[in-house]
């Protein structure tokens, strides 16, 4: 059996494009212009500046993933309950909006949170208080959990359909009630999803700059931000490799974690 | 009561995923140029949109880098998971744990480390470092599709094809890729909306003198978005809504005669 | 009021406009073991799940000990279930799947313990309490599964194809555990199989199913040896199914010969079934019998062997321990109390439902 070599091309094209280029920011995160070993790059994270657009990218990133998880779950649960031969199109619905681009996804939500915007006139129509939060890390948080809750819904649903229904019948058999079902049976069997849900929002959370460029106004700070600009403002590829391994840290491990939680990978797509 | 809340929550997400999509679908229509105004309805910008001659060309970067990505990564990705699938364990796991990587870091980081990567063995931005770099990132995806399919499938029938006398390559031809086809059009497909939706990682493989769709957008945000991309966006969404109504429904037929 | 622990009456359910389940009226006795068999899709599953509380009949009641429990959610009926494919919480130890249902009853820890020694012990597994669900064999789980309904003390198990995944040894070692554990808990068991010779082995009382009808109820010999129709007949082992016109009282011509038989009450001239199991046809000398025929196969089954007799335009299943050549001639005796007779079907519907298997 030869198989194993059609893996070929793939196996230099991951170490080409994959393995030697993290191997490139490793080496520019720990040396300097002219090549000599530093940690100083790595350091920069203690300016004041930037611990405040890390500890700022956490705090959003965190709220959006657990407001994600919150929303994610019960929709994962109603779309488990829909015929099963809907299956492809749930699937469908969440990518679609994909097919509009991101960017042009995020703007819309401009117009539609602007003072004299789209909600803003509905809610004065209503004679409600009007909500003004955009160029706030409350739109920011809005615009990641916008554009992330497909990632975090996806998982779990692909968990969800793969319990027999026989197991959730066995606990009420047992005696157990909904929330006793739900508490002990279906929210640890579906584990595996959450972890990977959670993984999917929170690191592209951690580190966009593109959300928080949008929506906050360019005004507001994350850490994405900073490294973006050390590239392609500043020029200073060093600091932003630096940076970047520190983000990397964070990175790593949720990848750790999911990893523990979900060894097939089954509750990535 | 219990249906009713879930219809109601169901509504809810669905407004608040289509909400900015139907946003730029009205804005495609508005006379007026600046975003905050409603100017009266329009198919102006339909019109000169074709004139644009800037935006088509992101617009052809685009759909070329999105299908050639696409394209070469279902060959090399539907090639690796056979050659993974084939694998012991120990193999499995690490080839796997690679392929994780470009899914779940970040993507800023993705597009430094191949930004560096082009610039240390000097190779000149373009059009060919942003298909490398899309390549790199759609090959998970097309693993990720046709690894579940190749799990599915019994061992013996490629056997079974290989004892009734077929070759190698004409036993995988009948029997293996029919039955992964579903996965590897996913992945295709997949890869290709990964790939169109993508700017992160084009915005640092990219250089200057070419533009897709999203860089292009990302330049204009600034100066404020020309409203030919809303009417772009909109003939863009509509085309694949209709074709997915389409493929969607033509099965369904099938079945029923 | 009637002594049965469970009445099922008129029970009807449809799946999406399709009848499952056609005023089905079944009535259930402490202490008695029942099957309930048929093809798969006969309505035996669904008969199982409202009893279970998992399914809402469309229309009837279903009497436990007296009470309607018709509405009664799953968790709070007096019934444990064991499901097809084990269902076991695989995120939990067995001891945590035993004592899952215990717990939500918050029984003390001490009697939770000795639970689940009495449980393990009973089927057979002492010492398992730590393992995981997939680290046991198919029929390991299939006890645990077990233990894990029974620690609940219920009136009535209900068992869903329990065995289904097994091998065919396990299967039969399994059967004679199910069996013991019957008796030594003296409780209800209401089990579900498409395997006839499970039901047989088995079970008190066997109800045949098909197409969302009872067909016939009684136990393993009535079932076996005098079926009411040709389905029952059919489904339960092998048998000679023929047309055949009841002359008078005791005497029936099959295919233009007329075998003496011992029913009455037919009528005269009537048309009926006829069904004759193969172990009660003696292939006596031609002169002897009472049609005449020749072997056409001959296939030795270990016990018996199998032959086909080809008599009057018929091919004959005969098993017999005694050996015919092919090409032999012989003679077919059949003894009177060995010919069941059945009412033809009622509709065209059951007739064709017949010739489908």
């Amino acid at each position: 059996m030869n198989k194993k070599w059609l893996s070929g091309p793939y196996l230099f094209w991951a170490i080409s494009f994959i393995i030697i280029p993290l191997v490139m920011i490793l080496y520019y995160g720990l040396t300097t212009k002219d090549g000599s070993i530093t940690f100083e790059n790595i350091l920069q994270i203690t300016t004041n500046t930037n611990v405040k657009a890390l500890v700022l990218a956490l705090l959003l990133s965190i709220v959006s993933t657990i407001i994600c998880l919150i929303l994610a779950y019960p929709l994962a649960m109603i779309l488990n309950q829909l015929d099963v031969n809907q299956n492809s199109f749930i699937v469908l619905i969440f990518i679609l909006p994909m097919w509009m681009n991101f960017l042009l996804r995020t703007l819309a939500w401009q117009t539609l949170l602007e003072k004299t915007g789209v909600i803003n006139s509905v809610l004065t129509l209503l004679h409600l208080p009007t909500l003004n939060i955009i160029n706030t890390p409350y739109a920011i948080v809005l615009g990641m959990v916008y554009n992330f809750l497909p990632f975090m819904v996806l998982p779990i649903y692909n968990i969800l359909i793969k319990i027999d229904p026989n197991v959730i019948n066995a606990a009420k058999d047992l005696g157990a009630n909904s929330f006793l079902t739900f508490y002990k049976v279906i929210l640890p069997l579906s584990w595996p999803g959450v972890i990977s849900g959670i993984t999917m929002v929170f690191v592209p959370s951690l580190t966009t700059f593109v959300i928080s460029d949008l929506l906050g106004g360019s005004k507001i700070l994350l850490i994405g931000n900073v490294i973006e600009q050390k590239f392609t403002q500043a020029n200073n590829w060093n600091a932003g490799s630096g940076l970047s391994l520190v983000l990397m840290v964070f990175i790593l491990l949720s990848m750790a974690i999911l990893s523990k939680y979900d060894k097939d990978g089954e509750g990535l797509i | 009561m219990k249906k009713f809340l879930s219809k109601f929550y169901l509504t809810l997400i669905f407004i608040l995923l289509y909400a900015p999509i139907a946003t730029l679908i009205v804005l495609s229509f508005n006379a007026s140029k600046t975003r905050a105004k409603w100017g009266g309805f329009t198919l102006k910008w339909y019109f000169e949109l074709f004139q644009n001659d800037a935006i088509l060309e992101a617009l052809s970067n685009t759909l070329i880098i999105a299908f050639l990505s696409a394209l070469i990564a279902t060959v090399i990705g539907t090639a690796a998971s056979i050659g993974i699938n084939a694998m012991n364990r120990h193999l499995k796991t690490i080839f796997m744990s690679v392929t994780n990587i470009p899914m779940l870091n970040a993507d800023i980081v993705t597009g430094i480390s191949l930004m560096l990567l082009f610039i240390a063995f000097g190779v000149r931005f373009g059009f060919s470092t942003i298909l490398l770099a899309h390549i790199t990132f759609n090959i998970p995806y097309v693993i990720l599709s046709v690894m579940p399919k190749l799990k599915q499938i019994d061992q013996n029938t490629y056997m079974a094809a290989l004892d009734l006398g077929a070759s190698p390559f004409y036993a995988f031809y009948k029997v293996i890729v029919p039955d992964i086809l579903p996965g590897i059009l996913s992945g295709f497909l997949l890869s290709f909306t990964m790939s169109l939706d993508d700017f992160i990682i084009t915005h640092f493989t990219k250089g200057s003198g070419i533009d897709t769709l999203s860089t292009k957008i990302y330049a204009e945000v600034r100066k404020g978005i020309k409203p030919e991309m809303y009417a772009l966006s909109t003939l863009l969404f509509v085309s694949v809504l209709f074709l997915l109504i389409a493929v969607n429904k033509v099965p369904k037929q099938r079945k029923e005669s | 009021m009637s002594n049965n622990l469970i009445d099922l009456i008129n029970i009807t359910k449809s799946f999406d406009n399709q009848l499952v389940l056609d005023d089905l009226n079944l009535s259930v006795k402490e202490n008695e073991f029942v099957t309930l068999l048929g093809p798969s899709g006969c309505g035996k599953s669904t008969t199982l799940g409202i009893l279970g509380g998992f399914q809402q009949p469309d229309k009837g009641e279903v009497i436990f000990g007296g009470t309607n429990i018709t509405n009664l959610p799953p968790n709070k009926r007096a019934l444990n279930t064991v499901f097809q494919k084990y269902a076991l919480f695989t995120h939990m130890s067995i001891a945590e799947n035993i004592a899952f249902g215990l717990k939500i009853k918050g029984k003390s820890k001490q009697y939770i313990q000795d639970k689940i020694k009495y449980a393990l012990k009973l089927v057979n597994l002492e010492g398992y309490e730590n393992r995981m669900p997939n680290s046991l064999s198919g029929g390991q789980q299939q006890r645990i599964a077990i233990a894990r309904a029974i620690v609940n003390e219920p009136k009535v198990l209900l068992l869903d194809e329990p065995l289904g995944a097994l091998d065919l040894k396990l299967r039969q070692d399994m059967q004679y555990e199910l069996i013991r554990l019957k008796n030594e808990l003296g409780i209800t068991f209401i089990y579900v199989t498409h395997d006839q010779e499970e039901a047989l082995t088995m079970s008190d009382t066997i109800v045949v199913m098909n197409q969302g009808y009872i067909q016939q109820i009684g136990t393993p010999e009535d079932i076996y040896n005098e079926p009411q129709n040709a389905f029952v007949a059919d489904f339960i082992g092998e048998s000679n199914i023929l047309p055949a016109i009841m002359l008078q009282d005791k005497l029936v011509k099959i295919l233009d010969a007329k075998f003496p038989c011992v029913d009455t009450g037919f009528g005269i001239n009537t048309p009926v079934d006829v069904v004759i199991r193969p172990e009660d046809i003696d292939l006596v000398k031609p002169e002897e019998g009472t049609i005449q025929g020749v072997v056409t196969h001959l296939i030795f089954k270990g016990v018996h062997y199998e032959m086909e007799v080809m008599a009057n335009g018929h091919e004959w299943l005969v098993h017999s321990t005694d050996l015919f050549p092919v090409g032999t001639k012989v003679g077919i005796h059949v003894d009177p109390f060995d010919i069941q007779i059945m009412n033809k079907p009622a509709s065209e519907d059951e007739e064709a439902v017949i010739i489908n298997e």
